[in-house]
């Protein structure tokens, strides 16, 4: 029974953490672009420097006409925000914040993550087919390509931790992860962080959904709360991504005090890179397609492929 | 039957079916998406026939890359949403018969050479991947390396058609 009780509790906690981060995150994008950007954002909702204010946008949404258009394919329509964000949800189950503080500590754990995270973009392509929208359907194609590309990289790197821990689980790369690692595995972490924005796509990687080209891409025609789900799924995305990051190459719970502040330690180093994604969109323009193309194949996979190589040398000797 | 025989039964059937509505489908790009369902529940299968690594490969390559480049194919070639004419060929017959047949050899093989192998569950290390990984390199190391000669080959095959520069014409 007490088993029981655990894994509901252990799946409420990741729903709730699910819930909550990505508004956060979505909340330090609206002040931190705003003061880079020499304005104040959000001040009015909530009183206290507009803290309320994506609670309002949500509001919002969920009051807003659920259109669906005429010529779209409607149960793929409507189905394709579910698939872009329940895979996000299924992955935060696999991440560990601290030694034991995990959903689910999976064997697998670096690839479970990995193949779940790559379910997620089904979402996007089945949304840009069935919109019947040539927008969509060109933003549709953007992503695919862009997956196509980034993919290769991403795994890549994410594997190059793997190797010198000798262990797939997450909560294992952690364990004998290594200050100096910092630096030896510095190349992986570019290529990971950066093929990971791409997988996102966010800015400066944010092709499908340029919206001086194309209007906003695969999400044109979705209205209330199925765009507002495509967004929530975007910076749950932003979540996972950093948490991975700070899981795999910055040393999840370790630091001082990590006895007793190990979940904080993860916590903030997951924040610290959300902050620079957040950054990234306010400090790069976006790229081309040949630009992303050539990013991917001509420096990100060789990049990697030489970290792999130096990993494999380093684990052996 | 126990619970994990019932889930196993019934992913099958899932697996099965959206099978079958994959060559049925009138739009192809349902087809695409129903092939996401039959690969996925076969992953189900995979898992629960204590193969860990096995499944989440079947998930990251062929969800999260083989169908995406197939729906990428085909949006390049079909835009419009509407169920399309002229999809199915005369050869549909035939190619039911042949695949029928197939699967005949292939389930007869399966069953004529597992039929006495059972998997005990409660050991867990079946398919992880440690075990994987063992049995790759140090039995399996020979076709391992062959088939990865043979992708390279196809590789190479790629790059050359696709670089359709006879006599420098570009």
């Amino acid at each position: 029974m007490a088993e029981w009780v655990e894994v509901v509790l252990r799946v409420l906690v990741v729903i709730a953490a699910f819930l909550v981060l990505p508004l956060l995150v979505g909340q330090t994008e609206h002040k931190a672009m705003a003061h880079m950007q020499s304005r104040v954002g959000p001040m009015y909702a909530g009183g206290f420097h507009g803290w309320a204010q994506l609670v309002a946008d949500g509001v919002k949404f969920a009051q807003k006409e659920d259109v669906v258009p005429a010529a779209a394919d409607r149960t793929v329509f409507k189905l394709a925000p579910a698939v872009a964000l329940l895979p996000y949800l299924v992955a935060f189950v696999a991440i560990p914040v601290g030694p034991g503080l995990v959903g689910q500590d999976l064997d697998l754990g670096l690839f479970f993550v990995l193949a779940v995270m790559s379910v997620g973009v089904l979402g996007s392509l089945m949304g840009g087919w069935a919109s019947a929208n040539k927008y969509s359907l060109l933003g549709g194609m953007r992503i695919a390509a862009q997956l196509m590309a980034y993919e290769l990289p991403f795994v890549l790197a994410a594997v190059s931790p793997a190797m010198a821990a000798g262990t797939l689980s997450l909560t294992g790369i952690v364990e004998a992860w290594q200050w100096w690692w910092l630096l030896w595995q510095l190349p992986a972490m570019v290529v990971f962080f950066v093929a990971g924005l791409a997988e996102l796509r966010r800015p400066p990687f944010d092709m499908p959904v340029a919206d001086s080209e194309i209007v906003f891409g695969p999400y044109t025609e979705y209205t209330g709360l199925r765009f507002a789900l495509f967004l929530l799924a975007e910076y749950a995305g932003i979540v996972l991504l950093s948490a991975l990051t700070a899981v795999l190459f910055l040393g999840g719970w370790q630091g001082p005090f990590e006895g007793a502040l190990g979940w904080l330690w993860t916590l903030v180093k997951t924040g610290v890179v959300a902050f620079v994604v957040i950054w990234a969109r306010v400090a790069y323009p976006r790229l081309r397609e040949d630009q992303l193309q050539s990013l991917a194949w001509k420096v990100l996979v060789p990049v990697a492929l030489a970290q792999l190589a130096l990993t494999t040398v380093v684990a052996v000797a | 039957m126990s619970a994990v025989e019932v889930l196993f039964a019934l992913l099958g059937l899932v697996a099965v079916g959206s099978a079958l509505l994959v060559v049925t489908t009138a739009r192809l790009v349902h087809a695409a998406l129903w092939l996401v369902v039959t690969l996925g529940a076969l992953a189900g299968c995979y898992l629960l026939l204590a193969a860990e690594f096995v499944a989440w490969v079947q998930v990251l390559i062929y969800v999260g890359a083989v169908v995406v480049l197939l729906l990428f194919a085909l949006m390049l070639t079909r835009a419009p949403t509407a169920a399309e004419a002229g999809t199915v060929t005369a050869n549909r017959p035939l190619a039911a018969g042949l695949a029928v047949l197939v699967a005949a050899a292939l389930v007869s093989s399966l069953v004529a050479g597992f039929r006495d192998v059972r998997i005990d569950l409660d050991d867990s290390v079946v398919g992880s991947a440690e075990t994987t990984g063992e049995a790759l390199f140090t039995s399996w190391v020979l076709p391992f390396e062959v088939l990865s000669v043979l992708l390279l080959a196809a590789l190479v095959g790629a790059i050359v058609l696709s670089r359709s520069t006879r006599g420098g014409g570009r």
